[in-house]
């Protein structure tokens, strides 16, 4: 049974991963990707890896793909001159897909990571959630700020990108409170002039 | 009972299923930073599977940092995709040839 669900899921994730790098249209590459993403935090539930598997679901599908999708909808892309090259790269792209799967399977088959060599452990009884809060928040807490700081400068760096210098005419309330009535009216000495036929006020 | 080389194997085919995706797509940067994302999620798998086969649960805490640089790549990423498209209204990487690299 459990065998079972593994081969479901982890198929699933290969043909969401192959759909991802064939469709045409980003859209569907970016939906395929959710669907990859859902099933994969699956397979970590499978690992016992609950509190990963939550927070992939939450931060990968809740906020990055949402985030892929509104980019994609956004701009406005001609994809069919991004297309172009797609089979002339197909043969190289397989070639080296597959060296790559033959080369790791030689290395992680069942010879050297199977059920023999590495029994599968006993389940902890303690929870996913709890061991890791102690890990990070003790040996890992270094790390857990520098990860925190590295967030901020990411949203610093993403608005100061994407920010434009604003060229309407708006008000600034900063230099309504700064202006002084010197700034506005100015005041000219001059001697008062007379009319030419010198009659009446001028 | 699923050994741990089942989990090892995914993770190489969803690896080389995204090298293969960054050969295919080489002009969609949009489709290039999504297979990125896959293949971070194939070495989080491998990290999970180790971790859980280990009994050590320092490699999701990997995982863990792994996700949070990845969310900030990809945001950086799609920030510089946007004012990108909106200073060449093209994200084809064939036309970003200023640097004459």
């Amino acid at each position: 049974m459990e065998k079972l669900l593994f081969y479901f899921f982890a198929g699933i994730l290969l043909f969401a991963a192959t759909m991802v790098i064939t469709v045409r249209n980003p859209v569907r590459a970016a939906l395929f990707l959710v669907l990859a993403f859902f099933t994969s935090a699956a397979i970590w539930l499978m690992l016992e890896a609950e509190f990963l598997a939550i927070s992939l679901v939450l931060v990968y599908v809740g906020a990055v793909l949402v985030l892929f999708l509104f980019v994609v909808m956004m701009l406005d892309i001609d994809t069919s001159a991004l297309k172009e090259g797609f089979t002339r790269y197909l043969p190289l792209g397989l070639l080296v897909a597959v060296l790559i799967v033959l080369e790791l399977i030689a290395v992680l088959g069942a010879a050297n990571f199977g059920l023999d060599q590495v029994p599968v452990p006993e389940g902890s009884d303690e929870s996913n959630t709890k061991t890791l809060g102690r890990l990070l928040y003790t040996v890992y807490v270094y790390p857990f700020e520098i990860a925190s700081v590295i967030l901020t400068v990411a949203i610093v760096a993403a608005i100061t990108l994407t920010l434009r210098p604003n060229k309407r005419k708006t008000q600034d309330p900063a230099e309504q409170v700064k202006v002084r009535s010197k700034d506005r009216v100015r005041l000219v000495k001059m001697a008062s002039e007379k009319r030419q036929d010198g009659k009446g006020k001028p | 009972m699923i050994a741990l080389s089942d989990f090892l194997i995914v993770a190489a085919i969803l690896f080389s299923l995204s090298v293969a995706g960054i050969f295919l797509n080489r002009k969609n940067i949009i489709i290039l930073l999504m297979c990125i994302e896959l293949m971070l999620l194939a070495v989080n798998l491998n990290f999970i599977a180790f971790s859980y086969y280990a009994g050590d649960a320092a490699g999701q805490v990997f995982v863990f940092f792994i996700l949070t640089v990845a969310a900030a790549e990809a945001a950086i990423g799609l920030a510089i995709l946007v004012v990108l498209f909106r200073n060449l209204s093209t994200i084809n990487v064939d036309d970003l040839n200023r640097l004459k690299g």
